[in-house]
């Protein structure tokens, strides 16, 4: 998000919770999630693809919403109405690219009319396919839940990224050879995935609430949050969304002191961090010690200050158009713990991952070996090997989130022992607490200790996170100790 | 008490910070505090001084910079470090053969003459400073060296090429630009055939002078200092592509230099007026000055041209002219145009390999010791 885009969504942010209110607001917000999918897309060399992939969110969030609808509603006028706007909107888009000189929101000309409208019409047979032959079918729901997934292994694994890449070039009739992982910058997508599977999770299990076509695009799409989330839970935004807004002159102030806040954390404060954080390139050529130690600080802080930024600019332009979305940081390199880390660091991914995998796998452990079994005869696993393997298996999924690496898994595995070992310590001192527990000043020094332990764990480990291999991680490493 | 935000509490917040806004401008603007911020420096304090101005075009790869506030790019020389006692301080200034274009610190002439470890015949231990910069102009030479002087040199080398010296070439430098103030003074000061009002010279209006006008030039001091960090972590001033293209070797029948016409050039075509204004400001501090080694093609129509640079009339004038002045001045002067190998020349008819680099510093290094001992 550039500042100019920024200014934009504040401005329109603003006029949206000021003038238009009730009805209107909800139809604008909308609108503008839509524009903002398009003009946020950043350019890709493939052919029409920064037309494409926006498109393809919409779509995928059209068709999660069929999926996901109660078979019994009768919403068929305002579907019929938000979907109307919606392809006007997509045909408005694709029609800029005969504009001439006015041409685009999008980075790049968009492809020819008959192509989009093809598109257009694919997705509505298959939205209408579904409403009327398989509404809120449970093993639609999985399948559509395992083709997200399976859509964003592809995009986060470099070889089938690459072969991704290269099948859309040659479909497009580019060189294949020229291909590259990097070719597929799909905007949001992470984020828009994790939405859309929690909406389809959350109606397997009876828990996502009926949502209008309307409220779930702006749900999944809404624009403040495209870039770097958070990712809210639907029934909670459904219910901002409903209720009636107008925005007053205290809550404008609060927004915008909190876009500004943002602003200021990510493009004065991690924006110049940039220039010294531990990248790929500089970890090869640093020769000290004490100056490695100064980079990798300096992307531990760039990384909070540049995510922590985006996410208040967020909340801010949330804020200006009735929407609380979520706080995803709250002070995380002042807690004692990692486990407190974890519960103050990207808050609703950690959530999500709590609520959807680490949750049902610790349950299915403690149930083991078979539910049939009566429970008094069950013979569970230890509750500190369900602790380990739970917490393993969700920490290197976050880390997998972020990309399909050796690497990232390296740095979950990373944070998963250290949740684990913190988990046994919590465990061992609320049996033998601690004697500097009677002293304050002692307790006092202890919790310093504490900030300052944990900081430094999980500096290091941003080593993983920063750095392309493994042979470049075990380098710095080896830098950072002095060798 | 909390203050009730409405219209007229974000209306008064408002009109303060404007207002406030406004007297930091104008403050700003009458207080002209640039070079001030120029001189405080991060470097020889947290960082290690640098071992050659600031110059770069891609900031991502070579940690550095160009910018144009002349206090600022001493004040991260290593240069501006306090003299030690005994140091024979000799300052190199010139194109960018001396800046070290493609070469690490140690490799540049330089780095050469202090790993030669001369020591004057008083026994002090002669140190070098890289004031080379990567742009071909005797008067943004001229800047620097009225720049260093402060810096309490025992000795100047100057190292010059026919490039240097078309009056064409003189004023085109954006860091000569950029400084009108100290040009336009020495063209005051010392008889230069320039014209101190010439366009050439940035012009700013009041609003340049604001602080909303040089942020560019505030944001590039913060850079400056921000690179400190990753000159001191990696050592690393500039970018070494694996791959460049070399020094073109072969020539198409070209007989042109600058709009300079054959068969001869005249003394009045060269600005060796701005070589007698260098030893006016260097006063009574020596000066070396030295006709920098060039590629010799040996290549198509090398009969023709020496060099990308040089067709063979234009250079053999400029020779001849320069050791006239020389002789005329009693300049101490050192020929080495001829003495490089054709294989230790890089992307450039004046860049040297780390290897014909040290051939050159073993050629200035006794030089150096020699004029120095005469003086001593």
């Amino acid at each position: 998000m550039t500042l100019t885009q920024l200014l934009v969504f504040g401005a329109a942010a603003l006029l949206l919770g000021w003038i238009f209110k009730e009805r209107w607001r909800g139809w604008l917000m909308l609108i503008g999630s839509l524009l903002a999918l398009y003009w946020l897309q950043p350019a890709t060399p493939i052919r029409h693809l920064d037309f494409w992939l926006p498109t393809a969110s919409l779509a995928l969030t059209v068709l999660v919403w069929t999926i996901t609808r109660p078979p019994t509603t009768d919403d068929t006028r305002p579907t019929l109405i938000t979907g109307t706007l919606i392809t006007a909107l997509v045909i408005a888009i694709g029609l800029t690219r005969y504009l001439g000189p006015a041409c685009c929101p999008t980075p790049t000309r968009p492809p020819d009319l008959p192509e989009v409208l093809i598109a257009l019409v694919v997705v509505a047979a298959l939205a209408a396919a579904v409403i009327r032959f398989a509404p809120g079918r449970r093993w639609l729901l999985a399948l559509s839940a395992a083709a997200i997934i399976a859509l964003f292994v592809t995009l986060k694994t470099e070889p089938f990224a690459l072969a991704a890449s290269a099948g859309l070039r040659a479909l497009g009739g580019q060189s294949a050879e020229q291909a590259s992982a990097l070719d597929l910058r799909w905007l949001g997508f992470s984020y828009i995935a994790f939405r859309l599977l929690h909406a389809l999770r959350d109606r397997m299990t009876g828990r996502l609430p009926p949502l209008s076509l309307q409220e779930f695009v702006t749900y999944a799409l809404f624009f403040p949050s495209l870039t770097a989330g958070p990712i809210d839970r639907a029934e909670r935004f459904v219910k901002d969304l409903r209720q009636p807004f107008a925005l007053s002159v205290a809550e404008a102030m609060d927004g915008l002191t909190r876009i500004v806040a943002g602003v200021f954390k990510k493009f004065v404060l991690a924006d110049t961090l940039a220039a010294i954080a531990l990248n790929g390139a500089n970890a090869a050529q640093t020769t000290s010690t004490l100056w490695m130690w100064v980079l990798l600080y300096a992307y531990a802080f760039r990384l909070y200050l540049d995510f922590g930024g985006y996410t208040d600019i967020a909340i801010g332009i949330g804020r200006l158009c009735g929407v609380r979305l979520p706080e995803n940081f709250d002070r995380p390199y002042l807690k004692q713990n990692l486990t407190a880390f974890w519960n103050s660091w990207h808050i609703t991914l950690a959530q999500w991952f709590r609520a959807y995998f680490f949750n049902p796998l610790t349950r299915a452990l403690r149930s083991a070996p078979s539910p049939q079994v009566p429970e008094a005869e069950r013979r569970g696993l230890p509750p500190a090997l369900i602790i380990f393997v739970g917490q393993a298996g969700t920490m290197i999924l976050i880390g997998l989130w972020h990309g399909v690496t050796w690497n990232f898994v390296a740095w979950g595995a990373w944070h998963a022992m250290g949740l684990f070992v913190h988990n046994r310590w919590a465990d061992y001192s609320r049996a033998h607490p601690p004697t500097w527990d009677n002293d304050p000043r002692l307790k006092r020094a202890a919790n310093g200790l504490g900030v300052l332990l944990t900081f430094h764990y999980v500096a290091l480990g941003w080593v993983w996170f920063a750095l392309p291999s493994l042979s470049l991680s075990q380098q710095v490493f080896l830098g950072l100790l002095g060798r | 008490m909390e203050r009730k935000v409405d219209l007229r509490f974000i209306g008064n917040v408002i009109f303060r910070a404007l207002l406030l806004f406004a007297a930091a401008n104008l403050l700003f603007t009458l207080g002209d505090p640039l070079p001030a911020l120029g001189r405080a420096s991060a470097y020889n304090l947290i960082f290690p001084g640098r071992q050659r101005l600031p110059y770069g075009e891609d900031p991502d790869r070579s940690y550095n910079l160009s910018l144009f506030t002349l206090e600022a790019m001493f004040a991260s020389h290593a240069v501006s470090a306090p003299k030690p006692v005994g140091e024979y301080r000799v300052l190199l200034i010139g194109d960018s053969s001396v800046w070290g274009t493609l070469l690490k610190p140690a490799d540049t002439l330089a780095g050469k003459i202090n790993a030669g470890n001369y020591t004057t015949r008083a026994g002090r231990k002669v140190r070098a400073h890289n004031l080379g910069y990567p742009i071909m102009s005797l008067a943004k030479d001229l800047l620097l060296l009225k720049t260093a002087m402060r810096y309490q040199p025992d000795m100047i080398v100057w190292l010059v090429t026919l490039e240097s010296f078309p009056y064409d070439k003189q004023l085109f430098p954006p860091l000569v630009q950029h400084n009108p103030g100290p040009m336009q003074s020495l063209i005051s000061n010392y008889p230069l055939r320039f014209d101190p009002n010439d366009p050439s010279f940035v012009k700013e209006s009041f609003w340049d002078r604001t602080l909303i006008g040089r942020r560019r030039a505030l944001a590039d001091l913060l850079r400056l200092q921000l690179y400190g960090v990753m000159w001191a972590a990696t050592g690393i001033d500039q970018d070494y592509p694996e791959k460049y293209e070399r020094r073109q070797e072969d020539f198409d029948v070209d007989y042109s230099f600058h709009d300079l016409q054959p068969p001869h050039l005249t003394a009045a075509d060269l600005a060796f007026d701005i070589l007698d204004a260098g030893h006016a400001v260097a006063g009574s501090v020596p000066v070396l000055v030295v006709n920098e080694p060039m590629f010799i093609s040996r290549g198509k129509n090398s009969d023709i041209r020496y060099n990308f640079f040089y067709p063979r009339w234009a250079y053999d004038d400029y020779h001849r002219l320069l050791a006239e002045r020389a002789e005329a001045r009693g300049w101490h002067t050192l020929d080495l145009g001829d003495v490089i190998e054709g294989g230790e020349f890089t992307n450039s008819a004046v860049h040297l390999t780390p290897k014909g680099s040290a051939q050159l510093g073993a050629l200035v290094g006794p030089a150096i010791l020699e004029l120095a001992n005469g003086g001593e």
